[in-house]
């Protein structure tokens, strides 16, 4: 992934009232724009109707253990940053049939689940979640085992992404490189400018469907100031990160602090409910579950999310791998930042902070990372 | 039609509901019936087949020395007994006695002590007899029951969950309400079941499935002081339905201490 500071690419300004024939033209191209919203007064990814939908004027407060949704003094769109919620939740879905199997006269005969993915057009995609789509691509699509919902998911949908001008507390892309301007990845891109100068989408076309898409937009010629208030507020975002994950010596670091003690001290306040896992756009573990039907002649089989804190998890004939907190939070840590990198070739972690913020407990795995390289263990 | 199960539904110290949850499966109760002889459940039928039985689900917790004789009967009539709800698996609410002492309160609630014939505690099943299997909750998942059931009938072994209730809050998109709102929360050391029914409403779980595996009381507790929760609503938290669950029991007991 290149700078995250630069944005390039076919650029024009859409005014904020146009924002409403984005909506209108992705819905003529057949998409179904998703993206966040507000219902019953939490901040998640829902179906959109149009800009209305989204949660303009608001801002987002994310920390370790605490989140919480705020009135801004603006009427920007894009004034908040991430919520729980990630586009895992339509590429990966939590709950996802897979196939139902049928005894008849003795025999067996299996169908495979028909599961519907419309066209989405995910509109709000940030940089951070660009970067997991990317590492979910990596794991999902590159083979040797291909998942189908998530090709066909990812093979249609659109990506509208937008470009951070501020940062939460929980943030931490600057310091991996993945935000918070989206440099690939993307259809379109904008950078939201509203202040005394008016109110302005950036646009940047990512793509050719993301050109075709944008010379059908009223538009205007971007401004010199322009350009450079976008630029300034980026930068700015970027700055605004006290959070950070230094990545040197990984994955070696990890594989040599298997018996660093910091393991005992995060155990003790890990609680092993799965939040930072379930709630990571980039992990993917599952489990399946079975159903039958009361006489035993049809079944069904059924994709959960599953992670690396549950006890099952690790279960294999015999008895299970990690019995205690200590190594089910070991073995998330040590795959995220370490194992992943021989696997997969790249990090498990875009520095969205969501993990940090939604996990009870309040766990920040920067810190422990810290923690881990601060002590060297005993030889 | 396959085999049958000849099957009965007994009631100790509870509130019914959980017997009621088998009366609740209504789409399924027809089915129900190709596969299942009932042949003693008082709450649905005064017609009475004697023991032995197959399967007996067992409601409610040991409070009194009769039922304590009781149970012991149940399991000889049993080629299976599987404790229902939380009662059965825990002690139920009523074993918030095992926290006071008997001789105090009784004077005080009755007008005739002596004709009061109780425990000091309110037990589990498992406390008394060998349970084979025990499905958690107050009330119980009927479709937990259910599965159960199909389980027992068709020779497999019943899938308990093994996981906390924010894994169910996840999967359904419901937003956490100890992190979005501050609410406490006893999620991440419940056992899934309920479908995160309270999270979903805005309210924190208040435990009804019980501890989950490896449930790590006092650290939910300090994110509750965290939240600026009084240790007098810390013990509360943890003493309800599952009061006498062993984590649930050592945690509020652990506050008694600093409250
Ligand atoms: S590990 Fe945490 S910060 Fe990194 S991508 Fe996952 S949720 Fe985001
Ligand atoms: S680190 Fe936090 S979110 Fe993850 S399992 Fe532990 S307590 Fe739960
Ligand atoms: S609402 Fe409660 S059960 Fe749900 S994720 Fe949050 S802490 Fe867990």
């Amino acid at each position: 992934m290149s700078s995250p500071l630069l944005l390039s690419g076919a650029t024009a300004i859409l005014p904020a009232a146009a924002f409403h024939d984005l909506f209108a033209l992705l819905r003529q191209e057949g998409f179904q724009p998703v993206g966040p919203t507000i219902r019953n007064g939490h901040l998640v990814l829902d179906c959109l109707d149009g800009p209305d939908g989204l949660p303009r004027g608001w801002t987002t407060e994310a920390e370790a253990g605490r989140f919480r949704l705020q009135h801004r003094q603006d009427t920007a769109y894009w004034g908040f940053n991430l919520g729980q919620e990630s586009w895992k939740k339509f590429l990966f879905p939590a709950r996802l049939p897979v196939v139902t199997a049928a005894k008849h006269h003795g025999a067996i005969s299996y169908a495979p689940a028909a599961n519907h993915v419309p066209p989405y057009a995910f509109i709000g995609v940030r940089a951070c979640e660009l970067a997991a789509i990317w590492i979910q691509d990596r794991i999902l699509l590159s083979g040797p085992v291909i998942d189908p919902h998530y090709a066909a998911c990812r093979q249609a949908a659109l990506i509208v992404a937008v470009n951070c001008t501020e940062a939460d507390d929980a943030c931490f892309c600057a310091s991996l490189g993945t935000g918070p301007a989206a440099t690939a990845g993307f259809d379109l891109a904008l950078t939201e400018l509203c202040g005394e100068g008016g109110h302005f989408f950036l646009v940047q076309a990512g793509s050719e469907r993301g050109e075709r898409l944008l010379a059908h937009l009223p538009q205007q010629p971007v401004q010199e100031g322009q350009w450079q208030q976008a630029q300034t507020l980026v930068a700015a975002a970027a700055r605004s990160q006290t959070r950070s994950l230094a990545t040197d010596g990984l994955p070696g670091l990890l594989y040599d602090r298997t018996e660093h003690p910091q393991w005992d001290d995060v155990a003790a306040r890990c609680l092993s409910c799965g939040n930072c896992a379930l709630v990571c756009p980039t992990c993917f573990c599952f489990s399946m579950a079975e159903e039958t039907d009361l006489e035993n002649v049809t079944a069904s089989r059924w994709r959960l999310w599953d992670v690396c804190h549950n006890l099952d998890h690790s279960y294999i004939h015999g008895g299970w791998l990690r019995p205690s907190s200590k190594a089910r939070y070991r073995q998330w840590l040590t795959h995220k930042l370490g194992a992943w990198l021989d696997q997969f070739g790249c990090l498990g972690c875009t520095g969205c902070g969501r993990c940090l913020v939604w996990c009870p407990a309040a766990i920040d795995l920067t810190a422990e990372l810290q923690a881990l390289r601060k002590f060297p263990p005993k030889e | 039609m396959g085999k049958r199960l000849k099957v009965a539904v007994w009631k100790f110290a509870s509130c019914d509901g959980c017997q009621l949850s088998l009366l609740d499966l209504e789409d399924h109760l027809l089915a129900l019936a190709d596969h299942l002889d009932i042949a003693y459940f008082l709450e649905a039928s005064s017609a009475v087949t004697p023991g032995p039985y197959d399967l007996s689900l067992v409601e409610g917790s040991i409070t009194t020395p009769a039922d304590a004789k009781r149970i012991k009967r149940v399991r000889q009539l049993s080629k299976l007994v599987v404790a229902i709800g939380a009662c059965a698996t825990a002690g139920g609410i009523q074993a918030l006695r095992n926290f006071a002492d008997i001789k105090e309160y009784i004077p005080v609630v009755y007008a005739h002590p002596e004709y009061i014939k109780t425990l000091d505690q309110s037990t589990p099943i498992a406390q008394h007899i060998k349970v084979d299997l025990e499905l958690p909750g107050c009330p119980i998942n009927k479709y937990q029951l259910l599965e159960a059931v199909k389980a027992l009938l068709h020779g497999r072994r019943p899938r308990p969950a093994s996981e906390s209730v924010c894994t169910t809050c996840k999967r359904q998109g419901i937003i956490c309400v100890l992190v979005a709102e501050g609410v406490p929360c006893l999620g991440p050391v419940t056992e899934t079941g309920c479908g995160a029914l309270c999270p979903a409403y805005h309210r924190g779980c208040y435990g009804c499935f019980g501890p989950k595996e490896n449930p790590n009381t006092s650290a939910l507790a300090a994110c509750f002081r965290r939240l600026g929760v009084a240790e007098a609503d810390i013990i509360r938290l943890f003493r309800t339905f599952n009061a006498g669950a062993e984590a649930f029991r050592q945690e509020s007991l652990a506050h008694e201490k600093n409250h």
